[in-house]
């Protein structure tokens, strides 16, 4: 079938039907999208499929055909990293780092429904994203920097 | 580029580089090339904390050992050379700063190679709170030792004796002419190598730039794009994925296996050693249906069942040693008496990279990547298992997506080095989630029996028992009284290892616990009974920051509220804790309103990273308090998956506050573990107060009831 990553096309092999996460991962080499439960309970594999934040562990790769899936990968834009990114960056807020690319997916989109998000709406939209390192309190301190600034503007 | 991995990985390409723990200064060279360096050996440093006499290992040279080195260019390049590892507790961060504050550079110029049993000294590993205790003052040294060799080099140069030339940005000065030459202009073709002089100054705490600032994580960006390649993320060409079969429960024997139909799916190789069964496969997937369609039968033995589980660790306990006759007169002598035992289940680590390891076979020399915290004890797993000298093997640790005491041992590695070997191509293998929970190891359960008195209001004996779960952090930092510490080694049904701070969790939340009721059974307040009993002045110290940092004296603004307190100290960390929370009127709820932390573990390096470890401590520390266990039944376990075994979410965060003690005139300890200790007692403690309800059980709320009755 064809899959569109990143906005590229690619053809890629479903024969067992394959999750997206094994597609990205053993075939096209996008390895910034992490396996981290195989259930889709802890938010390490999110992508965004047409802009919404999907585990790609639990999703069969046929079922994104003729969708436009952007992984951790293809956030940055021009060589510009998301002003999530940035922030994190800013906050300096991960220590291992592995649940980071599923959190700024996930925190992405939600800035983009809702970019006047009250702290409760960032627990409850980040929820399903686990950080073992327990990081939470810097993500969440540094997505309210975000958003005060676009306040301010 | 040949190997899908990090930059900066693999410094030198030399396929020849044998394993170095032995260097000697003439080899030292051969791998360098020119330039200068200096280095610090083992015997020099800490020999007895450092090495113990019962760990003395065959295969690499321990007392005259290269601890550590540093080695400077002739292009200007720094390489600072350790076999720690990073595993999200920010050392390479931090080890940077101290030796590029010696050396008047910033800290992204610092080339920090980690874990590369190639090309770093042998280490023990990286666990125990030592890197901070132990690497980071070597370091500091060696950076301090090398600046000195920079200035004589600087002034041989210009012929003078000037003892005020300065250093800044990698040149050294000479301010009277300002001639300046860089550092690797002065190393050119130098090849000196010395050992450190102790009696070289180290630039001192108040004066640091450098260190002691939070500088943010060095390779940050790397992460936040997922440009970094964890092991589970590493590719080689010509690569296959590998799997191996699991017995159906813990301790079952394989009986049979017909691999038959794995072998006919295309592309499959099955590999059959003994009881090892695995397969390899062009992508996880098909490896996961090779893997499914063997058919195997298991001799299964009849297993300790969860509910029987503490009373078979006090009934397997070796036997008690006599208490002294004063204890027990003083016990039975006291005005109040407390005898209760406490539970502890086995928890699990659940980082978030499940163990990776990549293998790969050339002409007889092993190269393994693996995340483990102990890259040179996986070595000898290698050259155990395949009988293979040691400088015909290379195991590298790429910056690891966490451990928390979970990755000393790298099964998944020798697994992946089986697997090459037999199919003859580069394998990698990636634990599932239930793998991860299933064959790695817990934190150990354990029981406590704890019996206290007082007498004349003050400790008259302390009676201490804790069986399995370990004997850290069983010291009894209280003044007054008789005392019988004690651990009983017992049989552990599940396979246990190491964890954040070991059991100084149990035994601080017994101790704390006890501690607690002995000040309300004498109708004192806890805060104060502790601050009058307490003989350490650091405990002291973090204990009344928190107590001020949180308002202990404040006013409770419903009457189902509880405050609770508990302090500790572990390997060189002092830590208090002290909690809110409201038991919900008629759900009896547990809300968890606000954790206030203090802690000291000497001079900061990072204050930033500092605080991101006591509060992942804290926050890790709080699922064992309430939630997390392992639950078993017929030797297998029955939630071994993140949908049925709770970790802490943003759901679970409370009101935080992270007060961090900077004692510039003490040496530096590390802080990934001592700041989880206090959570659990601190809570136990507010919920009695919130409630009068008493809970002796870890974890204590896994429904997040507060019982009406215990």
């Amino acid at each position: 079938m064809k899959l569109r990553v990143n906005n590229k096309e690619y053809s890629v092999e479903v024969a067992n039907n394959p999750s997206l996460l094994e597609v990205l991962r053993d075939k096209l080499d996008l390895t910034g999208t992490k396996y981290g439960c195989g259930e889709g309970a802890c938010g390490a594999c999110k992508v965004l499929v047409n802009g919404i934040p999907t585990p790609s562990c639990i999703t069969p790769v046929t079922s994104v055909s003729g969708k436009k899936v952007i992984t951790i990968e293809g956030l940055a834009e021009n060589g510009e990293l998301h002003p999530v990114q940035k922030v994190f960056l800013e906050e300096d807020v991960f220590q291992c780092s592995y649940c980071a690319p599923g959190m700024v997916i996930t925190a992405a989109a939600l800035l983009k429904k809702q970019p006047d998000a009250s702290t409760q709406d960032l627990i409850d939209g980040l929820n399903g994203n686990i950080c073992r390192c327990c990081t939470y309190p810097a993500i969440i301190n540094a997505l309210k920097k975000i958003i005060q600034k676009e306040g301010e503007q | 580029m040949k190997l899908k991995a990090n930059k900066k990985q693999s410094p030198i390409k030399n396929k020849a580089v044998k394993a170095i723990g032995n260097i000697s200064r003439r080899s030292f060279f051969k791998y360098m090339g020119t330039g200068v360096a200096t280095y610090i050996a083992w015997s020099d440093v800490f020999v007895a904390s450092a090495i113990q006499a019962n760990d003395k290992h065959s295969t690499f040279p321990d007392q005259e050992l290269i601890s550590s080195w540093i080695h400077i260019s002739p292009t200007g390049d720094i390489t600072v050379f350790t076999g720690k590892v990073e595993i999200g507790q920010n050392i390479r961060t931090s080890l940077s700063q101290v030796v590029a504050e010696e050396l008047f550079v910033a800290p992204e110029a610092i080339n920090m190679i980690m874990g590369d049993t190639a090309l770093t000294p042998y280490d023990r590993g990286t666990y125990g709170s030592l890197t901070t205790l132990q690497i980071s003052p070597i370091l500091r040294m060696a950076a301090a030792n090398l600046r000195e060799i920079l200035v004589e080099e600087a002034q041989k140069t210009w012929g003078i004796k000037s003892s005020s030339l300065t250093l800044s940005d990698g040149m050294v000065i000479d301010p009277s002419s300002n001639k300046r030459l860089a550092y690797g202009d002065l190393v050119k073709d130098k090849q000196l190598l010395r050992k450190v002089n102790k009696n070289v100054k180290t630039i001192a705490p108040e004066e640091w730039k450098v260190a002691g600032h939070s500088i943010p994580k060095i390779n940050g960006r790397d992460f936040i794009t997922g440009n970094h390649r964890y092991v589970s993320d590493m590719v080689l060409p010509g690569m296959v994925f590998g799997k191996v079969l699991r017995p159906p429960a813990y301790g079952a024997k394989l009986l049979f296996a017909d691999t038959s139909e794995a072998e006919k799916i295309p592309g499959v190789n099955v590999v059959k050693e003994g009881d090892f069964i695995g397969v390899t496969a062009a992508d996880t997937l098909t490896a996961a249906i090779a893997l499914a369609s063997i058919e195997s039968s298991w001799d299964r033995s009849p297993p300790v069942q969860r509910s029987e589980l503490f009373e078979h660790l006090v009934n397997t306990a070796a036997e008690k040693k006599v208490v002294s006759k004063g204890l027990v007169d003083a016990y039975d002598q006291g005005d109040v008496k407390l005898d209760k035992s406490f539970e502890v289940d086995y928890i699990a680590h659940v980082p978030l990279e499940t163990r990776a390891g990549l293998a790969s076979w050339e002409n007889g020399y092993l190269e393994v990547w693996a995340g483990t915290q102990r890259p040179f004890g996986l070595h000898e797993d290698l050259q155990k298992t395949f009988d293979l000298p040691v400088d015909s093997i290379r195991v590298y640790v790429p910056d690891t997506g966490s451990g928390y005491g979970g990755k000393q041992t790298s099964e998944v590695g020798v697994e992946a080095a089986r697997l090459a070997k037999h199919v003859g191509k580069p394998v990698k293998v990636c634990w599932t989630r239930e793998e991860e929970f299933k064959w790695a190891y817990f934190r150990p359960a354990g029981v406590i029996q704890v019996r206290a008195s007082l007498s004349d209001g003050e400790i008259s004996s302390w009676e201490f028992h804790n069986f399995n779960s370990g004997s850290a952090g069983i010291d009894f930092p209280y003044k007054g009284g008789k005392k019988h510490l004690e651990f009983h080694r017992s049989s552990s049904p599940l396979r246990q290892g190491s964890y954040r701070a070991l059991s100084s969790t149990a035994n601080v939340f017994a101790m704390e616990s006890i501690v607690n009721d002995l000040a309300i059974s004498l109708g004192e307040d806890p805060l104060r009974f502790r601050l009058r009993n307490l003989e350490n002045s650091r405990l002291k110290a973090v204990v009344k920051a928190a107590a001020q940092a949180f308002g202990w004296e404040r006013q409770k603004s419903k009457d189902n509220i509880g405050y609770g307190m508990a302090c500790g100290t572990v390997k060189g960390g002092y830590v208090a804790t002290f909690v809110e929370v409201e038991v919900e009127k008629n759900s009896r709820k547990l809300i968890v309103r606000e954790v206030v932390t203090a802690f000291e573990c000497g001079v900061i390096i990072n204050p930033r990273h500092l605080e991101s470890q006591v509060i992942g401590c804290v926050l890790q520390g709080l699922g064992g308090a309430l939630f997390e266990a392992v639950d078993f039944k017929d030797g297998n376990l029955t939630n071994a998956s993140l949908a049925s075994y709770r970790v802490p979410r943003f759901k679970d965060v409370p009101k935080m506050k992270v007060i961090l003690l900077n004692r510039a005139d003490l040496p530096s300890s590390g802080a990934g573990e001592a700041p989880i200790v206090c959570i659990a007692p601190a809570l136990r403690n507010a919920i009695h107060d919130a409630s009068g309800i008493k809970l002796y059980k870890l974890p204590m709320l896994p429904s997040g009831i507060v019982p009406d009755n215990a």
